[in-house]
């Protein structure tokens, strides 16, 4: 009976210990309805065609690698100091950050002034919207020649104004061209979303602030703009960042001139490439890593926290 | 135009309609004119373009010329086949990723969630790019050129699809799985499915950039017997053969900027609505 006793009791005491040893042994429930290999290939691929080139270009870009020796080896600062002595890393630096404040400016400007004036769901809007949208799907590089054509000296522009303006041949005035054509190019999109954002505001609260005697400025300004927040912050960080990496527009239009005006850190790699210069290339496309870094961070950081205290 | 009240919704009915007109004319009508225009001159016309009606039509000779000298049927292939492997790798392999970083929750996962979405910001290397394709034996290749674009767009399709799988019932696939589903059924019956609308969003995203990529196309393929449709068009247009020849560049264009148009009135709806539920979250 004792014996019985003190047995059963051992059992009913093992009991949980053996569940929660069970448990500890067994795969976490997420493990087996979402393992990780369905997520490996992905990671893979990233980590081998995406990480690592970048994380490559922190070795290379010391290296004195170039078409002009068989080996490779380490040369410490070299590219950098060359860069920096003959002007073009400051440069690109200038003219990039410059290319994407102003692209960015005027691709939003665009596209919300656009997403204002077709808010409404008509079909003369809905036509309109896609044709606002055809220059997204046009490519960067046709833009470019397009608009080569339209502002070449000899182009249509001068011969609509009959002027004889150079407009590509100012070393102030042409990256300012260049990027209004970028935000041209991409005002569909900047559109796009903010139409989705005015979508998103909910009825009433206009109804509201048009109750309170909220003119159309007024309602503006206090309750779309600040609803519009996610919106503004997808959009100002995808074209100030995607406006970085620019190289078509500036290819077509440009070539990076006049007197290297408009070359931007792709221009130059480029350029610098076909040289056969590419741990030189190689220590640009960090810097140009950096700079990406340097101005995504605080703006994401940035921007998050505008749209919480909206 | 807002001093009164009645005033800005009377003006405002007329003014705005014609203030759309007239932009799309300035914006998009002009350029779009050049290009028709010029694309069906003589090349006299041509080099000095401009917005007059061609004196004389000869589109039929000039098309043919660019599809002929601009070897644009192997171009439109080559492009298609880097592109569309390129979308479906994007999409499987997004989608898989996106499946376990919605549903799983440690830091682990989250880090992993991270670093594969830091390519939404970050530059692709694409020197070094070069380098470690000829490593790996694959400059110069298509399979080259596709994981070089697949590395580069998976992070925007996995950022979609996650945010995108997490406002999905979880319920949908426990009901799957209490009739004994394994997990690679769910995601194939259940999970894939589910996502239609946002792989329609990645589909068009990934288009958008890799048909008309030019800058990372010219380090990993290169010109000649693989070269895609933008590179043909740069051959093209800087060639001594074609210098100012606009004719040719701009019929070149209007073919070559046709498929994607063609995709966009196919599936304009959906594009719109992928487009902006994903970027609005």
């Amino acid at each position: 009976m004792a014996d019985t006793a003190i047995r059963t009791r051992r059992t009913r005491k093992q009991l949980p210990v053996e569940g929660t040893r069970k448990r500890v042994g067994r795969l976490p429930r997420a493990a087996v309805h979402h393992p990780w290999w369905f997520a490996l290939p992905a990671i893979v691929v990233f980590a081998g065609f995406f990480l690592v080139p970048n994380l490559l270009n922190f070795y290379y870009s010391f290296t004195n690698w170039s078409s002009y020796h068989p080996d490779i080896a380490f040369t410490g600062l070299d590219n950098f100091r060359t860069i920096a002595d003959d002007g073009s890393l400051l440069r690109a630096i200038r003219t990039t950050l410059l290319y994407a404040l102003l692209a960015a400016l005027f691709q939003n400007g665009f596209g919300l002034v656009l997403a204002l004036l077709l808010e409404d769901d008509s079909r003369f809007n809905r036509f309109f919207r896609a044709v606002f949208f055809l220059p997204v799907l046009i490519s960067a590089l046709a833009t470019g020649y397009v608009f080569q054509a339209l502002l070449d000296q000899d182009g249509a522009v001068n011969s609509v104004l009959g002027t004889d303006v150079p407009w590509l041949g100012s070393t102030t005035w042409t990256l300012v061209l260049v990027t209004l054509i970028h935000g041209w190019k991409w005002m569909g999109l900047s559109m796009l979303i903010y139409l989705a954002g005015l979508k998103g505001i909910p009825g009433d609260m206009l109804e509201a602030a048009r109750m309170d005697g909220a003119g159309p400025w007024r309602t503006f300004w206090s309750v779309r703009w600040p609803m519009l927040a996610p919106a503004v912050t997808f959009n100002v960080t995808t074209a100030l960042i995607g406006s970085m990496n620019t190289f078509d527009i500036v290819q077509a239009t440009t070539g990076g001139g006049p007197a290297a005006s408009t070359e931007v850190f792709n221009i130059y790699m480029f350029r610098i490439f076909g040289q056969g210069l590419y741990a030189q290339a190689s220590a640009m496309s960090l810097v140009l890593f950096l700079v990406v870094v340097a101005v995504a961070i605080p703006l994401v950081v940035g921007l998050r926290r505008r749209e919480q205290m909206l | 135009m807002s001093t009164t009240t009645a005033g800005p919704s009377v003006a405002w009915r007329y003014g705005r309609p014609a203030l759309v007109l007239l932009l799309a004319a300035l914006a998009v009508g002009v350029p779009l004119w050049l290009v028709a225009v010029t694309s069906a001159k003589p090349q006299a016309e041509a080099i000095k373009p401009n917005l007059d009606l061609p004196g004389q039509w000869q589109p039929g000779s000039n098309y043919e010329n660019a599809v002929s000298q601009g070897q644009m049927l192997r171009g439109f292939l080559n492009s298609l086949l880097v592109v569309v492997p390129s979308v479906v790798l994007v999409l499987i392999l997004g989608a898989g990723a996106a499946w376990v970083f919605a549903r799983r929750k440690s830091k682990l996962v989250s880090a992993a969630y991270a670093l594969c979405i830091s390519g939404l910001l970050l530059p692709p290397a694409v020197i070094t790019i070069v380098m470690e394709l000829r490593q790996l034996g694959l400059a110069n290749t298509r399979p080259g050129m596709i994981a070089v674009y697949t590395g580069m767009y998976l992070s925007t399709s996995i950022f979609f699809m996650t945010g995108f799988i997490r406002a999905i019932p979880v319920e949908l696939e426990e009901a799957a799985r209490i009739d004994g589903a394994k997990p690679s059924r769910i995601f194939v019956r259940i999970v894939l499915p589910l996502l239609r609308p946002v792989i329609a969003t990645a589909t068009i995203m990934v288009m958008l950039y890799a048909w008309s990529d030019i800058f990372y196309a010219f380090f990993v393929l290169g010109g000649g017997e693989r070269a895609t449709l933008p590179l043909n068009l740069y051959q093209v247009a800087s060639a001594q053969l074609y210098l100012n020849n606009w004719h040719l560049v701009f019929a070149y264009v209007v073919v070559m900027s046709l498929p994607m148009v063609a995709v966009f009135l196919v599936g304009q709806r959906k594009i719109v609505s992928g487009i902006t539920s994903g970027a609005v979250k």
